[in-house]
């Protein structure tokens, strides 16, 4: 071991489990408070999902690879700007190959493309939701038995919200919240690309299939986002998904965070029934009054704290936890862009129809692979010439509906056959693709929960549905990110909001753990 | 018989139905139990002055074992179950995440790792979960045991009488593994009333040796078998609790304020907050405490008259602040006792409440408030029991 990789001190004001996003945005607010934070990360490379990594020589990535909710009050607070984030495309316009070929451009954040005004016109309602609940989504929620000020408010920005939407829209958001993103695009769209590249969007990353409930939860959800003030908008940062963690990891060290990675905490230490510290690897005891966790919930709580501090019924709904991915990667490295992905930098979709995307799920939902897997792309290499070595360049490829675990056989004896699948569900859309691929790489949920510590390999660390969200998450009476062990708190995708790089379960849950401090420190007598 | 056609035997039924002069079968964790056999008081006062036979085979039997055993055990329990030595019973209760109680049974410790836990309701779902985690196994042992308890003053004369000649040496909550005649035999010197008296466990194969055995003893002549009527009399006087009688176990509660802590239940010697490590429930307690304690409690009365205050209402002036859950005229203490929930303030000993009782007498009913005053349990408590 380097001496680097070894903690300066014994003890600390806070110590900080895991280096993604959340991690490192939680670390440098609580560094920014004036607390010693160390933060630990198992891997050799800060970001979790978001970190780079190498896959094949010169070329890099991350597992995201498209910036959408970057919340503006993480960035402020963490002056990610200053620390070097830049925006290589600050909103990138999404194309959609056809199931029956060709493409259908479908705009960005401020036009529709070829699809015309009724997809902008539709986007704009949804960012009209999508607003309204904004309060909801993105602050600490609420108390429910309390007469505590900020609960108060936050409630009441969500009704006003809601209600300023007007009459007619109030009861339209009411209608639609719980719906299925199918019957929605039904009412609203008779192009079947556009049909389903609306539902892919609401689907990727969860269990759910089109017609599955709280599909337009999820949409809205997505839509809530915002990055670099534009809602909706979709980003390229320049240096890939990388350089988010980079910069906010770069913001943690000026705060005077001291990161440590290639370490992990072993367990937390509970004294006298409250959190007091860690416990590393090689026995190593770091102490600290606060412990933060940025990991998922089930390794938090069933792993790392372990079962024996916690009570039954809490061990219950953290066992049943909905936290099993559903999303695998492809990373292409090419030796040139074939010319349907030659053009500016683009999101593509390959969504197929509703029908093919729900059949996709049922695969999914039977252990089985997809026929017609949905698929999200991304050339990061166009904006960020890091990505890939000169005159290369990188495809990154977000697969829906990749199960966790195979009903039969096993991911040893099927991977080639799935990547050949989706090569040949690529090439199809892209003709040349093959000829110019260098080297390959399909990442399984199980592989990213291996690289990545992340239980399910889940990408939001548990599914965003209804029941999973907001006051509820990760569980009834803890949406406020302490747990029940005094001191521990939950920062990670997890807790509220959720999931994607919005840097807002790690700030909120910073704010509070600063907060319940203080208002521990004066009621001590 | 109609009623016992869902129900099962127990290897000791077709041994007492000709006892059972009333037919009074009752239901008992699926299981065939009598209620009455002939007449209660005589049974009951077969417990208090000669030898009592209660077939207890239904009870829930879960035997824990594995390396993590007494760390799963002190877990579960809110009492401190690292003191429970081999060979030894003990009486526990345990909590949920709110810290009201889900059930109380006795523990006995056979060996290292090796437990077996004695209660009323199924809880196999609960303890699993709890042991999450930890490296035990937990196994519903039900059906591998029959048992009968011999409880009163005569108990000890007959156990000895069938050939158990150390069984003077077991003292009160102490285990003893043996054999007689062949007949592997776990006896535990616990009860459910309050008296001197034992607990015969054994394979179903053994029962009906065991109980010729019995009934071949000199003193047999005055062994009565009782139902669960005589027995909840007895255990009224010695101030147990009983599950769903006097309190809801909390996964069952379907209303959250029915459930109870156990402080609320006096259980608060079986909860140790000051045992190192956690155990489920202990954060609330904790907190039901600094906020000042338990909200209602239950407690022993002594009331007024004669007639037993089943089901009253209880009165401090004119404000209702509690609940009778059993109630019962004591022959022995010659005392009209019952146990009662109320509310915080009201639960110290001498505190002289008002009970509402009604009662029927030829279709007419008669209400009459009586006075009802806080007294510690149990009411009865022999030296017998333990000596």
């Amino acid at each position: 071991m380097s001496p680097a990789m070894t903690p300066a001190r014994s003890r600390y004001d806070a110590v900080m489990i895991g280096g993604g996003h959340n991690g490192l945005v939680a670390a440098a607010m609580l560094g920014k408070a004036g607390k010693s934070v160390l933060l630990l990360e198992g891997s050799d490379a800060i970001g979790g999902m978001a970190a780079s990594r190498e896959f094949h020589p010169g070329f890099r990535t991350a597992i995201p690879h498209l910036l959408y909710q970057l919340h503006p009050a993480v960035s402020r607070a963490l002056r990610l700007h200053r620390h070097g984030l830049r925006l290589a495309a600050a909103d990138l316009p999404t194309i959609a190959f056809r199931q029956e070929g060709g493409t259908l451009a479908l705009g960005d954040s401020r036009g529709a493309g070829d699809a015309g005004a009724d997809l902008l016109a539709f986007r704009q309602r949804l960012a009209r939701f999508a607003r309204a609940l904004a309060p909801a989504l993105a602050r600490t929620p609420p108390r429910l038995r309390t007469r505590d000020l900020e609960s108060l408010a936050t409630l009441g920005r969500l009704a006003l919200g809601v209600r300023w939407l007007g009459r007619e829209e109030m009861r339209e958001l009411l209608r639609v919240i719980g719906m299925n993103v199918a019957d929605l695009v039904e009412e609203n769209f008779a192009d079947p690309t556009i049909k389903a590249a609306i539902a892919l969007d609401a689907v990727i990353g969860n269990a759910m299939g089109p017609r599955s409930p709280n599909t337009v939860y999820t949409l809205l959800y997505r839509l809530a986002g915002k990055t670099g003030h534009r809602a909706g908008a979709i980003a390229l940062p320049k240096g890939s998904m990388a350089a988010v963690a980079e910069a906010m990891a770069a913001a943690a060290r000026a705060a005077g965070v001291e990161i440590l990675t290639g370490t992990s905490a072993a367990r937390i230490l509970v004294k006298d029934g409250r959190s007091a510290g860690v416990v590393l690897p090689d026995g190593g005891e770091i102490a600290s009054d606060l412990v933060l966790s940025s990991a998922d919930p089930r390794r938090t709580f069933l792993e790392i704290l372990g079962p024996a501090a916690l009570d039954t019924n809490f061990v219950r709904r953290a066992r049943s936890w909905r936290d099993r991915g559903t999303t695998g990667k492809l990373h292409l490295a090419l030796n040139g862009l074939p010319a349907a992905l030659a053009g500016a930098p683009a999101r593509y979709l390959l969504p197929g129809t509703l029908a093919t995307l729900e059949r996709a799920f049922d695969s999914l939902k039977y252990g089985d692979l997809p026929e017609r897997p949905p698929i999200e792309i991304a050339i990061p290499s166009l904006a960020d010439p890091s990505a890939a070595p000169a005159g290369k360049h990188l495809l990154s490829a977000i697969v829906q509906y990749v199960p966790y675990r195979l009903a039969e056989g096993d991911w040893s004896n099927r991977r080639t056959g799935f990547v050949e699948t989706l090569l040949g569900t690529l090439e199809a859309h892209i003709p040349g693709l093959r000829a110019q691929i260098l080297a390959q790489e399909f990442l399984t949920p199980a592989d990213i929960e291996r690289m990545t510590g992340a239980s399910g390999g889940h990408w939001h660390h548990g599914e965003i549905a209804l029941d999973q969200v907001w006051m509820l998450r990760p569980q009834p009476g803890m949406a406020r990110y302490a747990t029940p062990v005094p001191g521990l708190y939950l920062c990670g995708a997890g807790a509220h909001p959720g999931g994607g790089i919005t840097g807002l379960a790690g700030y909120n849950a910073a704010r509070q753990a600063i907060a319940d401090g203080r208002t521990k420190e004066r009621s001590r007598p | 018989m109609k009623n016992d056609v869902n129900l099962l035997p127990t290897p000791f039924t077709e041994l007492l139905r000709p006892h059972n002069l009333a037919h009074s079968w009752e239901r008992w964790e699926g299981k065939l139990s009598v209620g009455v056999y002939d007449n209660d008081v005589r049974e009951y006062f077969a417990i208090r002055n000669a030898v009592s036979l209660y077939d207890t085979s239904p009870i829930t039997q879960y035997r824990i074992t594995g390396r993590d055993t007494a760390r799963f055990l002190d877990r579960l329990m809110a009492r401190d179950m690292t003191k429970c030595r081999v060979g030894q019973a003990v009486y526990a209760c345990w909590c949920d995440d709110a810290g009201k109680v889900v059930e109380d049974g006795t523990v006995f410790r056979l060996g290292d790792g090796d437990y077996l836990i004695n209660v009323q309701e199924h809880n196999l779902a609960w303890f699993e979960d709890t042991a999450y985690g930890f490296e035990v196994s937990i196994e519903d042992v039900t059906e591998d045991y029959c048992s009968l308890a011999l409880q009163g003053p005569l108990s000890r004369r007959l156990l000895e009488e069938i050939g158990l000649s150390g069984i003077a040496d077991l003292k009160f909550f102490r285990l003893a593994q043996t054999e007689l005649e062949g007949i592997p035999l776990l006896v535990a010197r616990t009860g459910f009333t309050g008296d001197l008296g034992y607990e015969l466990y054994l394979a179903p194969r053994d029962a009906e040796r065991l109980w010729n055995l019995l009934w071949a003893a000199p003193i047999a002549v005055r062994l009565v078998p009782i139902g669960s009527h005589a027995l909840n009399y007895a255990r009224i006087e010695a101030g147990f609790l009983q599950v769903n009688t006097d309190f809801i176990g909390a996964e069952h509660c379907l209303r959250p304020s029915q459930r109870r802590s156990p402080f609320e239940l006096g259980f608060d010697w079986l909860v140790d907050l000051k045992k190192p490590g956690y155990f489920v429930g202990r954060r609330a307690l904790e907190r039901e405490k600094a906020a000042g304690g338990p909200r209602r409690r239950l407690v022993g009365l002594d009331i007024e008259g004669n007639k037993p205050a089943v089901d009253s209402f209880l009165y401090a002036g004119n404000k209702e602040v509690g609940r009778v859950t059993s109630a019962f005229w004591s022959p022995i203490c010659k005392r009209n006792i019952a146990l009662a929930t109320v509310e915080a303030g009201h639960d110290a000993l001498g505190t002289e409440l008002r009970a509402d009782i009604w009662t029927t007498k030829e279709l007419k009913i008669e209400r009459s408030m009586r006075s009802a005053r806080v007294v510690p349990r149990p009411f009865y408590d022999p030296p017998h029991k333990k000596s």
